[in-house]
């Protein structure tokens, strides 16, 4: 099977989104002339031309805030944040402006416009660029929601947010840019579906981006101790397929939500809470969460890979849930 | 020799400040949605003579004082009422109301409640025309609260950098809610800010509107062109922030000076010395009462949303994806503008 990089199937994406429609503008720091800090955008300035593919100054409101205004009056722009660490900044144009225009202005105006960015640990890059802030995007009705785990999805997903008529926020993960990963395109659910990319009986692990990668790793070592985990790819977290979800976890009856971002008040807490009002009387034990330590990101690579999930930690909350501890 | 071009702009004047009193009035009858009513009284002339000067392509962003403009380019005081009071036949379906109306097709793209919040908007929307090659240019309206705020800095900046057909207009009312400019800003040299980046600036009276109007088509031609440019047009706040707001914190000697600056009586003079009778003057006044005492009964009248309206407009519904690029456009403003080999 063919494969590819996060990286590529994501610049494959936006290469192709750009060639189908001309009114794609790529804004963003360092997305033009460097290639993007990430080297997502790389070459698409030397394709589409500096009109098409703009550095902007480091001055993210303005950013967000211009993406709004173009998305509004016929652009469709992608304006890509280096770390989301910075939409700090732009809050008020993604939170009060992007996410609320259709609905304060009564269903008139709509904002297609694309918000990139990577989020995540992995890069010992420390507390402001190493954080996982989907779930305040989660917060904010109004706004899509997609993180994909594989290269796959990278490309499906950024494809097909690229026809949506409303603002999608696109997190990527800084762990996975340099990955390779089977490539098949075909095989992909549609947008707003989760994929099972594992199958198992035993206990169901509902997880996205790069978390997907290490519950497959600790899903395949406890298959070697004979418990099956089923592995639920969110993929879009708005909007979120609890149907996909509530299959699995009726088919298994035990729970681990596994998120990057931390603990309190995080996604996993909302997946949890969800998972335990709609399916109460099929859990077999209370749902578990692991997620990450309610600490910023320390810079010391030994203290980061602590305190979010890994392998281990996935694995032996496994255990807990199948009381084989 | 009475000008008609007087004559029109002193109506438009007219029909605001009518407006704004009938305002008042849902208010009072309890009618209004909510407390949040900004009226902008002695604000008419700034907004009548640059959106007078606009074309009927360009595109505006204003603030939460923005009923004088929106009125002064176009709009329906029927259903601008009835958004204020939260009716359904409101511009947004009585979801938006005074502080967040908007209207796509006369290129209003939101009033905003956050100071400052519509200015990148305008960066924005110059973009798309630059790129697109729509002759249009994206007027910014906002109040000098806003020139505290770090968005209005990185808006010029990037209008400017890119040379965005961009108008930045500054309506100077000396309030920022109940802080007087001079307590909230270091300096109050604004047009030498927005010449620090670039801008082509203009600092003026706010009474003549004329004067507005003719300055307004000066520095809109230039930025049709692409040179970005900011005016600050100073005049007073007659009333308090808010309806309920009898401005405790400001000076009433302070408000009788400014309450003279009139920008109505500037222009009715104006007619008066032209050779308008009064009788003639009285007629208009009598006309525009008559269409917003209309407007007012309408939103006095016209029904409530249905409850399951709320749950409309979060996401757009369902549309067959992909959407086409072309009928994206044209729900985005201009069905007029063909894209054809703009990259």
């Amino acid at each position: 099977m063919k494969e590819m990089t996060y990286r590529d199937a994501l610049r494959l994406g936006l290469q192709e989104s750009m060639q189908a429609d001309p009114t794609i503008v790529i804004l963003g720091e360092e997305v033009g002339r460097y290639g993007g800090a990430y080297g997502v955008t790389k070459g698409l300035l030397q394709e589409f031309g500096e009109d098409w593919v703009r550095d902007t100054p480091i001055s993210e409101e303005i950013l967000v805030g211009a993406a709004v205004g173009a998305a509004m009056t016929g652009l469709r722009p992608v304006a890509e944040l280096m770390y989301v660490d910075f939409i700090t900044l732009a809050m008020d144009q993604l939170v009060n402006q992007a996410a609320k225009i259709r609905y304060m202005f009564g269903g008139q105006i709509s904002v297609p416009m694309m918000l990139r960015s990577q989020g995540g640990t992995g890069r010992s890059a420390a507390a402001q660029h190493s954080q996982s802030l989907e779930a305040w995007v989660m917060h904010t009705p109004g706004l899509h929601l997609a993180m994909p785990a594989d290269a796959t999805d990278a490309y499906v997903l950024i494809k097909h947010a690229l026809t949506l008529a409303d603002p999608v926020i696109f997190l990527e993960h800084k762990g996975l840019y340099a990955q390779s990963f089977p490539f098949n395109p075909e095989s992909a659910p549609p947008w707003g579906r989760a994929k099972i990319s594992r199958s198992g009986n035993d206990c169901s692990i509902i997880c996205y981006s790069r978390m997907v990668q290490r519950s497959l790793e600790a899903a395949a070592q406890m298959a070697e101790l004979g418990v099956q985990v089923e592995v639920v790819d969110l993929r879009t977290l708005h909007p979120l397929d609890m149907e996909t979800v509530t299959k699995s976890v009726r088919k298994t009856g035990r729970v681990l939500v596994v998120t990057e971002d931390c603990l309190t008040a995080g996604v996993s807490a909302e997946l949890s809470a969800r998972i335990t009002e709609e399916n109460f009387e099929y859990l077999e034990e209370p749902v578990l969460r692991m997620a990450g330590e309610d600490i910023p990101i320390p810079v010391a690579p030994a203290l980061e890979a602590a305190s979010v999930p890994t392998n281990e930690s996935i694995k032996q909350s496994i255990l807990k849930l199948m009381r084989k501890k | 020799m009475i000008s008609e071009n007087s004559r029109l702009l002193y109506l438009q004047l007219l029909r605001i400040r009518t407006f704004e009193d009938r305002v008042g009035e849902l208010f009072l009858q309890g009618g209004s949605a909510g407390t949040m009513l900004h009226l902008s009284i002695g604000e008419e002339a700034p907004a009548v003579g640059v959106a007078e000067a606009m074309e009927p392509r360009d595109s505006f962003t204003t603030h939460h004082r923005g009923h004088g403009i929106f009125l002064a380019r176009g709009a329906d005081p029927k259903r601008m009422l009835a958004e204020i009071a939260g009716k359904e036949a409101g511009y947004c379906r009585g979801k938006g109301g005074s502080m967040h109306i908007a209207d796509r097709k006369l290129g209003h793209l939101g009033a905003n409640a956050i100071v400052g919040g519509g200015i990148p908007h305008v960066v924005g929307a110059g973009l798309s025309y630059q790129l697109l090659k729509v002759p249009a240019v994206s007027v910014a309206f906002f109040g000098d609260g806003a020139m505290q705020q770090g968005n209005l800095y990185e808006s010029m900046n990037l209008a400017a950098l890119w040379k965005l057909p961009v108008l930045f207009v500054c309506i100077n009312n000396q309030y920022g809610m109940g802080t007087r400019l001079d307590q909230a800003s270091a300096s109050l040299e604004f047009v030498k800010r927005a010449e620090s980046f670039g801008l082509v600036g203009k600092e003026m009276s706010g009474l003549d509107v004329e004067e507005v109007k003719k300055e307004a088509m000066e520095i809109l031609e230039m930025t049709r062109e692409g040179k970005p440019a900011f005016m600050k047009i100073d005049c007073y706040r007659f009333h308090g922030h808010a309806r309920k707001d009898k401005s405790p914190y400001r000076d009433q000697n302070e408000e009788a000076e400014g309450r003279k600056k009139d920008p109505l009586k500037f222009q009715a003079d104006r007619l008066l010395e032209q050779g308008v009778s009064v009788s003639e003057m009285d007629s208009w006044h009598k006309k525009v009462a008559d269409e917003m005492d209309e407007a007012l009964n309408f939103a006095l009248e016209t029904q409530e949303p249905v409850l399951n309206s709320m749950f409309e407009d979060v996401y757009a519904p369902n549309l067959t994806h992909p959407e086409s690029v072309g009928s994206r456009i044209d729900r985005a403003l201009y069905s007029d503008i063909l894209l054809g080999d703009s990259r």
